[in-house]
C-alpha cells in the first residue's frame, strides 16, 4: 500500500501545454501513472501528445473522471490553478510552482482549508509512490518499492534520503515532498498522518528546515501518536539569522525557527535525529536491521 | 525586498498615516538646506538619520537630535559617508549614503505596531504593544502577553472593531481611538496593497498634543509578487546589497553570500543548506549558499561558477548536484566549459548523482582537467575541505 497517489490515480495536469507541463506530464505517465489529460485555457477541444486538453478543469474532470491535477502555472497565475481545482473539488491538488505570492497563498488557503481538496505544496516536487505511481517532478530511477515513508519540506534533499535508502536496498512506501513555502496545503503533521495510518510504512524519515514551527508541532504530534521509527534531519543548521535561504519559508526570524530547536524538539519525541545529511540512510538501515 | 525608511514612510503617507515632516538628503549642502528649511517653519528639535536597510541604527550612532542648525550640519557630516556598524550590518559595516533630516516629535508615549505573516494560522497578523523602541522579539521573549495580537480574516480583512480593540489595549485616551482606527486601517491597507511580507512601526507615538504618529517604519515586499507592483520594484537600492549577490540575482541564481573558504554550488535549497551544514561537520566552512534550481543550463552554470570565483576567499569549490530535472551532463558540461574559460586554478570537488550521471562523470573524466569526485556527500566534503585546506 501507499498513500495519496497509487494505480487507481486518474491525473490531469494544469498547464500541461508548457514546456515544464509536458516534460511532466510524460514523466509521470512514463512511470505508470495514469494521466488521462490537460487543462489550458483557450486550447480547449486540441489534443496534446496524445491528451485531451480541455479550456476548464470543470470540464476535465466531468470527461475524464480525473481525481487528482498537478499544476504547472507560472506563479502569478498558480494560486488561481489550486482554485479552480478546488472548486471542482478534486481530491488530490498537487501545486509545482514555486514563487507564488504570499497573500494570494493566505487568500487561497482560507479556501482550500474548508474545501474537500487535499493540497499538497505550493514550491514541492509532489508525491511518489514508487512501483505504483507519480506526481511530480522527482528523478523516479533512484526509488525503490518498498516500506519507508518520507515527508519533506526540500525536494533535492528527499532524493538525497530516497537514494541513500535505496543504495542500501531499502525501499520506499510513499515519499512525499510538502513545499518550502510558508504556507503550504499539507504540512508536516499531516503526512505524518497519512504515513502512520498506513499499515505497510512501517518507518519514516522526516526532513525539515529552518523556518516556521512545523516540525516543532511535528514532534509533538510524533511524541503523542507515532509508534513507528521516525528518522528526522533539519537543514540549515548553519544558516545565518534573518537570510532566506533559496526557499520563502526557510528563514530565521525574530528567534523563531532554528534548526538547533526543531532539533531539540524532535529527539526529544524519540526521533532519530541525524545532524550530518549524510547519515539519513545509514541510521534507518540500522533501525530496521539492515545495517 | 527591504527598502529604506524614508521610502517607507511615502508609502505610508499615501494611505493616510502621519509621517513627520522630512527630507532625504545626499549631500552636504542638501541635508543643510532641509535643516534650514525645517528650523525656519518652527521646529525645536530635528532628527538626522541614516538610511541604511540594516536595523539597530540609533545605537550605532546613525541617528542623532538637534536643536540647531549648526548641530544639524556637524550630525550630517558625521553620519553621512560613514560605515555605519549596528547588530545586523556585520563587523564591515554599512556606507551611508543618504540622510533623513526630519522634523523632531515632542513624544509622549512610544508604542509598537506590526503586521507580519503568522505562519501557524496562515492568516495576517497585526501586533501592538506598550513597548515602543525596544525590539519586538525582546519583548515577546520576555513578556509575550503584552504584546496584543488581531488575527485577520482574508476575506474580510482587518475591521474597525479589531483596530479598536488594539487602541484600548495600549491604553490610548479615549480623544485618540478614532485617530488611531484611522491610522490602523490605513497601515493595513498598505500592507495588502503593497504585498508586503512584513511591517513595523517602531516608534508608534503619541505626541504631547496628542497627536499620532509612525515616527520610523520598516517595510519587507514580498519579491515573488513584484510583478504586478512595477513603481515598487523601483525601490529597490543595490548598494545595500552585496555585490555578488546582485550579480547573482540578474542571472536569477539564488546566492548568498557567507564567510567561510568553501565555494559551493548545489541544485535545491534544502541539499544547499544541508550541504552547508556537512562543510562544518567536516570541518570547514561555506562561502555561500548557492541553489543554481531546478532547470539550470549551461550557461547559467558558468555563470554560477563566476560569482563563485569573484569571492576572494574561497580556496575550494564544492559542486553538490542531485540531478533531477538538472541533468548531471548538463551541469558538468558547464563547469568543463567555465573551468576553461576562466581558468580556474582551485581544486573543485564534485558530488553528482542522479540523472545522466553516468554521462557527467564521463565528460568530467575525458575534460582532462583536475576535478576530485566524492562518490558520497560526507566523503566529498572531506575531500573539500582537505582542499581548502591544502590551498592557497
Amino acid at each position: 500500500m501507499a498513500v495519496l497517489v497509487d494505480n487507481n490515480t486518474r491525473l490531469i495536469v494544469q498547464g500541461i501545454t508548457g514546456r515544464e507541463g509536458t516534460f511532466h506530464a510524460k514523466g509521470c505517465a512514463e512511470y505508470g501513472t495514469r494521466v488521462v489529460g490537460g487543462v489550458t485555457p483557450g486550447k480547449g477541444g486540441t489534443t496534446h501528445e496524445g491528451w485531451p486538453v480541455f479550456n476548464t478543469v470543470e470540464e476535465a474532470v466531468k470527461e475524464t473522471g480525473a481525481n487528482a491535477t498537478v499544476i504547472f502555472v507560472p506563479p502569478p497565475f498558480a494560486a488561481d490553478g489550486i482554485l479552480e481545482a478546488v472548486a471542482s473539488e478534486v481530491p488530490l491538488v498537487i501545486c509545482i510552482t514555486e514563487g507564488i505570492p504570499i497573500l494570494d497563498m493566505v487568500k487561497t488557503w482560507e479556501i482550500v482549508k474548508r474545501s474537500k481538496s487535499r493540497l499538497i505544496g505550493p514550491n514541492c516536487p509532489g508525491v511518489i509512490s514508487p512501483g505504483k505511481a507519480k506526481i511530480g517532478i522527482m528523478p523516479d530511477r533512484i526509488h525503490k518499492e518498498g516500506s519507508v515513508g518520507i515527508v519533506s519540506r526540500s525536494g533535492t534533499l528527499t532524493y538525497e534520503a530516497v537514494y541513500q535508502l535505496t543504495m542500501r536496498g531499502i525501499g520506499q512506501s510513499t515519499a512525499i515532498g510538502i513545499g518550502g513555502d510558508p504556507i503550504v496545503g499539507t504540512n508536516h503533521i499531516d503526512a505524518l498522518r497519512l504515513l502512520n495510518d498506513d499499515p505497510e510504512t512501517e518507518a519514516i524519515i522526516m526532513i525539515g528546515e529552518i523556518g516556521g514551527t512545523n516540525e516543532e508541532k511535528a514532534a509533538e504530534f510524533i511524541k503523542a501518536n507515532v509508534k513507528k521509527p521516525v528518522v528526522g534531519f533539519i537543514a540549515g543548521q548553519t544558516a545565518p539569522p534573518g537570510r532566506r535561504m533559496g526557499h520563502a519559508g526557510a528563514i530565521i526570524s525574530g528567534g523563531e525557527g532554528t534548526a538547533e530547536t526543531k532539533m531539540m524538539a524532535m529527539a526529544d519525541a524519540g526521533i532519530h535525529v541525524v545532524t550530518s545529511p549524510a547519515h539519513i540512510g545509514e541510521t534507518m538501515a540500522t533501525l530496521l536491521g539492515k545495517a | 525586498m527591504k527598502i529604506h525608511e524614508y521610502q517607507a514612510k511615502e508609502i505610508l503617507r499615501k494611505y493616510g498615516v502621519s509621517v513627520p515632516d522630512g527630507e532625504t538628503v545626499t549631500t552636504l549642502e542638501e541635508a543643510e538646506t532641509a535643516a534650514k528649511t525645517l528650523f525656519s517653519a518652527g521646529s525645536k528639535v530635528v532628527v538626522v538619520k541614516a538610511q541604511i536597510h540594516a536595523g539597530g541604527r540609533g545605537k550605532g550612532g546613525g541617528v542623532k537630535v538637534v536643536k540647531s542648525l549648526e548641530d544639524a550640519v556637524a550630525a550630517s557630516k558625521a553620519i553621512l559617508g560613514m560605515q555605519l556598524v549596528t547588530h545586523q550590518t556585520g563587523p564591515q559595516g554599512q556606507r551611508v549614503r543618504q540622510l533623513l533630516i526630519e522634523q523632531g516629535s515632542a513624544i509622549d508615549r512610544e508604542l509598537y505596531l506590526g503586521l507580519v505573516l503568522d505562519r501557524a494560522t496562515a492568516k495576517v497578523v497585526f501586533m501592538a504593544s506598550q513597548s515602543g523602541g525596544m525590539e519586538i522579539e525582546e519583548v515577546a521573549h520576555a513578556t509575550p502577553e503584552l504584546i496584543y495580537k488581531e488575527y485577520i480574516e482574508p476575506a474580510t480583512g482587518f475591521e474597525p472593531y479589531q483596530a479598536r480593540r488594539l487602541a484600548f489595549a495600549l491604553g490610548l485616551k479615549p480623544s485618540q481611538i478614532a485617530e488611531a482606527v484611522r491610522f490602523m486601517i490605513g497601515l493595513y491597507k498598505a500592507f495588502i496593497e503593497t504585498d508586503s511580507t512584513l511591517m513595523e512601526i517602531n516608534p508608534f507615538i503619541t505626541t504631547k498634543d496628542d497627536k499620532l504618529m509612525a515616527l520610523d517604519c520598516k517595510i519587507n515586499l514580498d519579491d515573488n509578487a513584484m510583478f504586478r507592483h512595477k513603481a515598487l520594484k523601483e525601490l529597490r537600492d543595490f548598494a545595500e546589497e552585496d555585490p555578488l549577490e546582485v550579480e547573482a540575482s540578474k542571472y536569477a541564481l539564488n546566492y548568498i553570500k557567507l564567510d567561510g573558504s568553501i565555494a559551493c554550488m548545489v541544485n535545491g535549497a534544502g541539499l544547499a543548506m544541508a550541504t552547508m551544514d556537512i562543510i562544518q561537520y567536516a570541518g570547514g566552512s561555506a562561502a555561500n549558499f548557492l541553489d543554481v534550481g531546478g532547470g539550470a543550463n549551461q550557461e547559467q552554470i558558468e555563470n554560477a561558477f563566476g560569482i563563485l570565483l569573484s569571492d576572494p576567499h574561497v580556496k575550494a569549490i564544492f559542486i553538490n548536484i542531485f540531478g533531477g530535472i538538472l541533468r548531471v551532463d548538463t551541469l558538468a558540461n558547464g563547469v568543463v566549459s567555465a573551468a576553461n574559460k576562466l581558468n580556474v586554478a582551485l581544486p573543485i570537488v564534485l558530488r553528482l548523482e542522479g540523472t545522466n550521471v553516468e554521462e557527467g562523470r564521463k565528460i568530467l573524466k575525458n575534460s582532462g582537467l583536475n576535478f576530485q569526485v566524492g562518490t558520497t556527500m560526507k566523503e566529498a566534503a572531506d575531500l573539500a575541505v582537505a582542499a581548502a585546506k591544502g590551498g592557497k
